[in-house]
């Protein structure tokens, strides 16, 4: 076990997504005590302020307090820095629980069709089906049948996901459980379900952790996507999507209400796909060199 | 004395830091002289690979050879240049290797992959390279050189596929052949042909064969200079482990019911094509066997043969599509799972691969309580027989703490039979349990199952292609060929006076007996 966090830790990829991640998940969790203040509070004194300027902030309450607009405010006189910092949390939530969603119900039905050959055809035709709709038009789709909320932005993110996720899995599946260590454990009596989850699973855990976090990165995009659309989630919740598509109206003058949230996307999907691909190439066999 | 081929003078090959040992090969010096074959025997790991790649110059970037001299017709391999060394691969140096699938290119026609050398290494044009290339597939003897021209290497047998192997490596009529076991994947009758092929075109064109090899009866075979009177206390151990052809003196028959019994298995399996019409292929047809307690039951035959198709039946691993199947006095053989798998603990297996048979994500411990915990044993029960199975399959109980990965492929079949033993088998059956051991591996195995037999009285059914292995442990042996049983017997009867005519290839096949140790000192 220590083995393979040592090789984890080798790899340069794995190491600079890892680091990236984890200062914005301090960042995000650590917000209310980064100099932010309410991310909803409207200031009309402090209309399209610009980065980096100092001046009193009216809070909702009344009361007042002196604070330094590292990113600008927005046309309604909202805190661009810390509409950014809250909006951390939704992308990485987002990210997070898409990936877990998908893995979950993906992986089940994967494991299902893969071990059962009856179930196999049904399921994988419907998966089939699934996979033709649009990932983005099905998600929009999902959005506007259930109503925007977190949760339901969530759900409507991963399943487009499910079918690739069962694909990988079947596939796993198929080829573990010829194995002769599960045969072996088909005749020492083991029921099925838990030949499933001792034997199969764990063996096809490293795949399937890579591929969470490829869903994990374009979850964090596709909800940044919708949110611009104004789809996503409510204007009153900040995410980075939400500023971007707010500030698109005045970007000509007030180009900052869509590069700040930018500047936290672009590294947040792209440290998650490093630290993917780097995951697949310490994990994954088929990409490990020879003799090492 | 003639001039040497190859002639390698003190070579060593380190090994990257952290392996069990400094260097790979150490100290080697050898020559081959024109015409004349020399065999290198040695079990897995003892080196012989690394030094056939060296010569070749394709060995691995972790490994470096730091000392010695590599000569090939008197030219320095070690100090050529990848430019010259490309040069003389295929020229003046063949190589034939073990896997005839993994060596020849699946996307390409056998035609092509034969062109493209001689592409690159004459300046011949097309029609003359054609010419030469039906010429040498005349001359390996694969029937109709011209449709072998165009066909993928999917599309020929094991044996024609290790032909046209041969027949890249010996096109350009190369001075050196090097052989890295090239029959080990191939069946006795098949390995039997090749090795009078590689005999013959050597012969024909004077090269110097070097032969790697684990199989003492393939080296009596072909090598020139047999080892006639081993020296060396580690080559008369390889020697003596090598099963011989000659049953022992047959054991008193075992009386009492069958444990485990099965007749007139048959197993079609059924391929539809894209109309949805039915192709049954039958695997295995009408196969009936008794195993009872304290004998072993031995099931022979070449790949194909429908042998383990039969065994994954009677253990209800794979649903026949006919016959009766007993364990003890009950019926299995359309029993659903689920009734089926209070009865699971009477007939255990083991099987042939030790690297795959055991979960790699689990501790050893964790493996060898499953089946005893899943007949009902609390965890402390079966834990303590784990640790006293481990001292039965000679390890140590803190190995259960382990990791497969960490064992040996002797140590993890040993496993692999401490796990079927934990359920108390009445039936052991053992898929070619041997079959991926070196020699004197496969001798400590076949001892353990011997022996776990006499304690607990366990009925054994025993599949293998090998038939020396069959010799030493079987009471009883069924040669199976094309899914059917063709003959059955008592072991001593059928190796003296095989009836069936498949069996008599069989054993006509088998390489030849070892030549009699001479001055054998005690």
């Amino acid at each position: 076990m220590k083995s393979v966090v040592r090789k984890l830790l080798a790899h340069s990829a794995i190491r600079f997504g890892a680091s990236v991640l984890g200062v914005l998940i301090a960042l995000a969790l650590l917000a209310p005590w980064l100099g932010t203040v309410d991310p909803a509070a409207m200031d009309s004194a402090n209309i399209n302020t610009q980065a980096g300027a100092h001046g009193t902030f009216s809070l909702l309450d009344g009361t007042s307090l002196a604070h330094t607009f590292w990113m600008g405010t927005d046309n309604f006189g909202r805190d661009i820095y810390s509409r950014v910092l809250y909006g951390t949390r939704v992308s990485l939530v987002v990210g997070l629980f898409t990936a877990i969603v998908a893995l979950l119900v993906g992986g089940l039905l994967g494991m299902l069709a893969g071990y059962f050959r009856t179930l196999d055809a049904v399921l994988m035709r419907f998966m089939d089906g699934l996979m033709a709709i649009p990932a983005i038009l099905l998600a929009i789709a999902l959005v506007a049948a259930m109503g925007a909320k977190l949760w339901t932005v969530i759900v409507a993110i991963a399943i487009p996901e499910i079918p690739r996720v069962t694909r990988l899995v079947r596939s796993l599946v198929l080829t573990l459980r010829e194995e002769p260590f599960v045969e072996a454990a088909k005749a020492l009596a083991t029921p099925t379900p838990v030949i499933l989850l001792r034997h199969i699973l764990p063996n096809a855990m490293a795949p399937l952790i890579v591929q969470g976090t490829f869903i994990a990165a374009s979850a964090v995009l596709t909800e940044a996507i919708l949110s611009f659309l104004g789809l996503g989630l409510p204007a009153d919740i900040p995410t980075w999507g939400n500023i971007m598509a707010e500030g698109r109206v005045q970007f000509t003058q007030y180009p900052g209400n869509v590069l700040f949230p930018a500047l936290f996307l672009v590294p947040t999907v792209l440290a998650i796909n490093l630290l993917g691909d780097g995951l697949r190439d310490v994990l994954d066999p088929k990409f490990a060199k020879r003799g090492a | 004395m003639s001039e040497a081929i190859l002639s390698i003078h003190g070579l060593s090959v380190a090994l990257p830091a952290g392996g069990d040992r400094m260097h790979a090969v150490q100290g080697i010096s050898l020559r081959i002289a024109a015409g004349k074959t020399l065999c290198v025997v040695g079990e897995s790991g003892s080196g012989k690979s690394v030094m056939a790649t060296t010569v070749m110059g394709l060995l691995d970037k972790a490994l470096r050879p730091d000392a010695g001299e590599v000569l090939l017709q008197g030219e320095s391999l070690l100090k050529a240049a990848p430019a010259r060394l490309r040069e003389l691969r295929g020229r003046t140096m063949g190589m034939v290797f073990q896997e005839p699938m993994t060596a020849l290119n699946p996307v390409m026609t056998c035609g092509d992959q034969v062109d493209e050398l001689l592409a690159t290494h004459t300046d011949w044009p097309a029609a003359k390279r054609r010419a030469e290339i039906l010429q040498v597939f005349e001359r390996v003897r694969l029937p109709e050189p011209e449709r072998m021209l165009r066909s993928y290497p999917h599309q020929l047998s094991g044996g024609q596929r290790q032909r046209i192997v041969i027949a890249m490596a010996v096109i350009l009529k190369p001075a050196l052949l090097i052989c890295d076991e090239p029959t080990t994947a191939l069946d006795v009758t098949t390995q039997k042909e090749i090795l009078r092929l590689i005999a013959d075109l050597q012969r024909e064109q004077g090269s110097a064969v070097l032969f790697i090899t684990h199989d003492m009866g393939v080296v009596a075979e072909i090598a020139d200079e047999v080892l006639r009177r081993p020296r060396e206390t580690y080559t008369r151990q390889l020697l003596a482990a090598v099963p011989g052809m000659t049953p022992p003196a047959p054991r008193l028959e075992p009386a009492g019911a069958a444990l485990l019994a099965g007749q007139g298995v048959g197993k079609t399996y059924i391929a539809r094509d894209w109309l949805g019409r039915a192709r049954p292929t039958q695997a295995l047809r009408d196969a009936a066997v008794a195993v009872r307690a304290g004998e072993t039951v031995g099931i022979v035959g070449e790949s194909g043969s429908g042998k383990s198709t039969f065994a994954r039946c009677l253990i209800r691993l794979i649903d026949p599509t006919e016959g009766r199947i007993h364990w003890g006095a009950d019926e299995v053989a359309t029993l659903p799972e689920g009734r089926l798998r209070p009865l699971r603990h009477r007939v255990q297996v083991v099987f042939q691969d030790p690297n795959r048979s055991l979960n790699p994500r689990r501790t050893v411990g964790q493996s060898l309580v499953e089946g005893a915990m899943n007949f009902g044993q609390s965890q402390a029960e079966a834990e303590a027989l784990a640790a006293e199975l481990m001292q039965q399959v000679r390890l140590p109980v803190d190995a259960l703490q382990r990791y497969p990965s960490q064992f040996s492929g002797g140590q993890r079949q040993r496993l692999a039979i401490a796990r079927a033993l934990a359920c108390k088998p009445q039936v052991l059956v053992a898929d070619e349990a041997v079959s991926a051991l070196d020699v004197s591996v496969q001798a400590q195995i076949l001892k353990l199952l011997r022996e776990a037999q006499d304690r607990l009285g366990l009925g054994l059914l025993f599949i293998t292609h090998d038939l020396r292995v069959a010799a030493q442990l079987c009471d009883r042996v069924i040669v199976m060929h094309q899914g059917r049983i063709v003959e059955q017997g008592p072991t001593a009867e059928l190796y003296a006076r095989p009836q069936h005519a498949y069996t008599r290839s069989l054993f006509d096949a088998a390489p030849a007996a070892l030549p009699a140790m001479e001055d054998a000192p005690a």
